[in-house]
């Protein structure tokens, strides 16, 4: 009997590895025979990036079942810590590959601080005041970055809030994080392939945490605090662990990206509520708790636009509409009812026609 | 002379605020739902207005009357076709819907006006107050911001306390299927509800895009994100909540910019709306929520 | 004399509450409430609805610190502990709305209420190291010890909300009794059971004191449970102690037969 439940669990995780990995060969592949559009070539990493923040935020919204609005932000956190490790440490460190690793490590440890220091106040509150306040906690990070400019020279790191001149850097000194002009030249080391070994290392780290007995306490604390409190877990800690690792991978993913790109700002667009939001819409839209369902719905919503480029203005509105069917076919009690009697009907005719 | 200028000035923005936060307010107190696409509502009031006045040459009056009308209608639409069907459904599977509504009222302005902005002229044409011996200058859309949001707070209190529609909404709010076995018209009432905060985001639109004369399909979101920060703030679900809350956040943004940094006022505005949950979990007059066990 | 002396020193309550108070608002939800549980007790605790009775099991967990009042447990003051704590301290519960992992499956449920006593580490569990098949092994084994004593055995890969009603109670004792406690507190263990099912109930009650040497306080509306069972009890009305003592004679106190009957 408990061999077989273990036999279920690890089945679905083999599966889950192999369907990433059966992607990387078939990419590779057409990228060797050069059957990919550089376009497509061009969303690779980005997918990657993607696939790692919807499976992270997942252990929050559907592991440990609160509703995280802020996860740009820690992506945030470990795209700037990791990009400006690579580029403090470009002569100790003379091998970009060398440094790109300890960069993600970087990365992802300061966004897993930020989110115990973040998650020890906000973990006390509930659902939609979580959710406004992560939000918030997103909007401040993006703003603060926006402000900050830190430049090294011969005496070391200078730092101010006000701009590049009042860092006051010796000659031959170097801005490297500019304020909104963010970090630039960085080195462009992130590659698909390291995008789907981070993204292996992350379901690794998820899929082998939910079915342990750390999971456990933190699935017991999502359906019932009050019943895991009485069987003695320490539900602030638990909360805590799940928030940390979850924006620790967001930190990875944050390096991931920053490596993708020459230069690095924190805007709206790629490290604002928005960008939260469409991750949120990946883990919703792929299945509350599902981590294959997210990584499947990080794809293909991110493709979607993409597929939809001939449409040109419309491919956005498409989008929206989309999502609205999307999520009323999937959760409108009516849909759900009427998707019941379908399969009822469906299956009693195959019955029949067997008989 | 300068200090009470910023001030008065954050508390017409918070006047708008609280409009908005008084759509969100009754929304989620009735519908139980964040709705995220408000703030979106608004930029369409803003171009209902730009259209009728700038373009038609319409009356500024009859502009903000067809903004109303235009809103209100696509609230309740909105309504209808995605939320209602989504009742009883998870709150995120709502969220997402709302979010979703939020972008294709985002991406239908950017396909019928464009990305470029549109200058607004403010529909306002209430002459500015000098005062002090002309050190200080109250805007006519200043006056007419706090005006307005002081007439529909008591408009909106005494509708609630008043009328049936407005009684109807409150045990809406407090129990839904008791509502419902006491023959309260729980669809209209939620329609009645959506409908009152479009029109209020309309309103607030019009007031924001001639308080601040740009208008673009993206107008909407950060002040309607901003609302729904005032109406946490306030304490959500409530009235008085909202309209402290908004006015608060005004005065909080506005005195930032002016003494502390522009770039960072977004920041502060956020930093304080933490404190005062971590302080107070459910916002200022917000109710505390006891689960049995 | 002497025989009182020997009382004394031989048997220590294993549960001591003394002058028990605590209030909602201006309402003394529970007012100098005192019990004295012996080790090895099936003890009742009954009285009409909204007598308080939820509420002392609520105190005497941590769900709520009591306003004045101690509460010890094998001579420890376990007095305003939080809730951890004290089911670490040897307290388990169950509740009465029941309250089970929902979405875990049944060995799952049973598994999170061993979490203390099993451990390993996070990084242990993550990176798959020995110790983590060690411990899941033994936990595994002893959760299904435990699910057999209840008959679950067969039903331990389904999802905990998919069981009937009567197995979902169950399931709940199943949790509590794998914290290892040395006192189970059971809320309404019977509500919602059909009589046959009740009757199956009892004999499992005794079948755990017996053979975890459980002691055990519940509350109970099903008054043929109680009689069957309890060998003592507390009748508690408007948060007051009505009576206490053995069953037998505190069911025949007229006081709490127009408790129970009215006026």
């Amino acid at each position: 009997m408990d061999n077989k439940k273990m036999k279920k669990t690890t089945k679905s995780s083999i599966i889950t590895y192999a369907m990433v990995i059966a992607v990387y060969i078939i990419v590779e592949i057409m990228l060797k025979t050069g059957s990919m559009s550089s376009l497509m070539q061009g969303l690779l990493v980005p997918i990657c990036v993607y696939i790692i923040l919807a499976v992270s935020l997942n252990l929050t919204v559907g592991i440990l079942g609160e509703l995280s609005l802020g996860h740009a932000g820690f992506m945030c956190v470990g795209a700037f810590s990791g990009a400006f490790f690579t580029k403090v440490m470009a002569e100790i460190i003379p091998n970009v590959g060398v440094r790109l690793f300890f960069a993600i490590l970087v990365g992802a440890a300061v966004a897993g601080l930020f989110g115990i220091i973040i998650g020890i106040p906000v973990l006390r509150l509930k659902g939609d005041y979580l959710a406004i306040v992560t939000l918030a906690f997103g909007e401040i990070i993006k703003n603060i970055v926006n402000v900050l400019y830190v430049g090294k020279d011969s005496v070391g790191l200078h730092l101010s809030t006000k701009d590049a001149v009042a860092l006051k850097l010796a000659e031959g000194g170097e801005v490297i994080i500019n304020g909104a002009q963010g970090i630039t030249g960085t080195p462009h080391a992130s590659t698909f392939t390291l995008g789907i070994i981070l993204i292996l290392v992350t379901l690794f780290i998820i899929m082998n945490l939910v079915n342990s007995r750390t999971g456990r306490a933190i699935m017991a604390i999502r359906d019932n605090l009050i019943a895991a409190e009485s069987v003695g877990i320490n539900i602030t800690q638990y909360k805590l662990l799940a928030f940390a690792i979850s924006a620790a991978l967001a930190g990875v993913a944050g390096v991931l990206y920053a490596h993708n790109l020459s230069t690095l700002t924190a805007l709206p667009k790629n490290f604002g509520y928005n960008m939260s939001i469409m991750i949120l819409v990946f883990v919703v839209l792929g299945g509350i708790g599902n981590i294959k369902g997210s990584i499947i719905s990080a794809v293909i919503l991110t493709l979607l636009p993409e597929l939809l480029r001939g449409l040109n203005n419309y491919r956005m509105l498409i989008y929206a509409i989309v999502l609205i069917a999307m999520m009323i076919f999937n959760s409108s009690p009516k849909a759900i009812e009427l998707r019941m009697r379908l399969v009822e009907k469906f299956c009693i005719r195959k019955k029949k026609g067997a008989a | 002379m300068t200090f009470i200028s910023y001030l008065i000035n954050g508390i017409s923005l918070g006047s708008v605020y609280a409009i908005i936060a008084l759509g969100y307010t009754m929304v989620y107190g009735i519908a139980k739902m964040l709705n995220f696409a408000h703030g979106d509502i608004i930029m369409v009031g803003g171009f209902a207005v730009f259209l009728s006045v700038n373009s038609l040459g319409l009356p500024p009056l009859v502009g903000v009357l067809i903004a109303v009308i235009v809103c209100t209608a696509l609230g309740v639409t909105i309504e209808r076709v995605a939320y209602r069907s989504l009742r009883g459904a998870s709150p995120l599977a709502v969220l997402i819907t709302a979010i979703g509504v939020s972008y294709l009222l985002q991406n239908l302005a950017l396909l019928l006006f464009g990305a470029n902005t549109k200058s607004f002229s403010s529909v306002v044409t209430v002459p500015a107050i000098k005062l002090a011996e002309g050190q200080l200058t109250i805007s006519g859309e200043t006056i007419v911001t706090i005006l307005s949001c002081v007439v529909i707070m008591i408009g909106l209190t005494t509708f609630i306390r008043k009328t049936k529609a407005g009684q109807a909404m409150l045990a809406v709010s407090e129990d839904r299927g008791a509502a419902t076995l006491m023959g309260i018209n729980v669809n209209g009432t939620i329609a009645l509800t959506f409908a009152i905060g479009s029109a209020l985001a309309a309103v607030a639109g019009v007031l924001l895009c001639s308080a601040y004369p740009s208008l673009t399909p993206y107008t909407g979101a950060m002040p309607g994100i901003k609302a729904f920060v005032a109406a946490v703030f306030g304490g959500i679900g409530s009235i008085p909540g909202a309209m402290i809350g908004g006015i608060l956040l005004g005065i909080i943004e506005n005195l930032s910019k002016a003494y502390i940094s522009s770039q960072m006022a977004d920041a502060i505005v956020f930093g304080v709306l933490i404190i005062v949950l971590l302080v107070r979990p459910t916002g200022i007059l917000g109710k505390k929520i006891h689960e049995k066990v | 004399m002497h025989q009182e002396k020997e009382r004394g020193c031989i048997t220590m309550a294993l549960l001591e509450v003394k002058d028990l108070n605590i209030a909602f608002g201006g309402l003394k939800a529970v007012d100098r409430f005192n019990i004295t549980i012996e080790k090895g007790e099936l003890y009742g605790l009954i009285g009409p609805n909204g007598a308080g009775k939820t509420t002392v099991f609520n105190l005497l967990t941590g769900v709520y610190k009591p306003d004045s009042g101690s509460i010890s447990l094998d001579g420890k003051d376990i007095t305003g502990k939080r809730t951890i704590d004290i089911n670490q301290a040897g307290v388990a519960r169950t509740f009465q709305n029941i309250r089970l992992f929902k979405n875990m499956s049944v060995l799952d449920n049973v598994k999170v209420g061993l979490h203390n006593n099993n451990k390993y580490s996070t990084i242990e569990g993550i990176l798959r190291m020995p110790r983590y098949f060690k411990v899941e092994k033994e936990m595994n084994n002893r959760a299904m010890e435990l699910l057999k004593v209840f008959g679950l055995q067969n039903e331990c890969n389904f999802k905990a909300s998919n069981l009937p009603y009567g197995k979902q109670r169950k399931l709940e004792i199943a949790r509590a009794l794998s914290t290892e406690p040395v006192l189970l507190l059971l809320d309404e263990p019977a509500a919602g059971m059909n009589p046959n099912e009740t009757k199956e109930l009892m004999d499992t009650i005794r079948f755990v004191r017996d053979e975890f040497g459980m002691t055990i306080l519940l509350i109970e509306h099903d008054m043929k449970l109680v009689s069957g069972i309890c060998e003592k009890l507390t009748v508690l009305n408007f948060g007051n102690v009505l009576a206490q003592g053995q069953t037998s004679q505190v069911l025949n106190n007229p006081q709490v037969i127009s408790a129970y009957l009215g006026d």
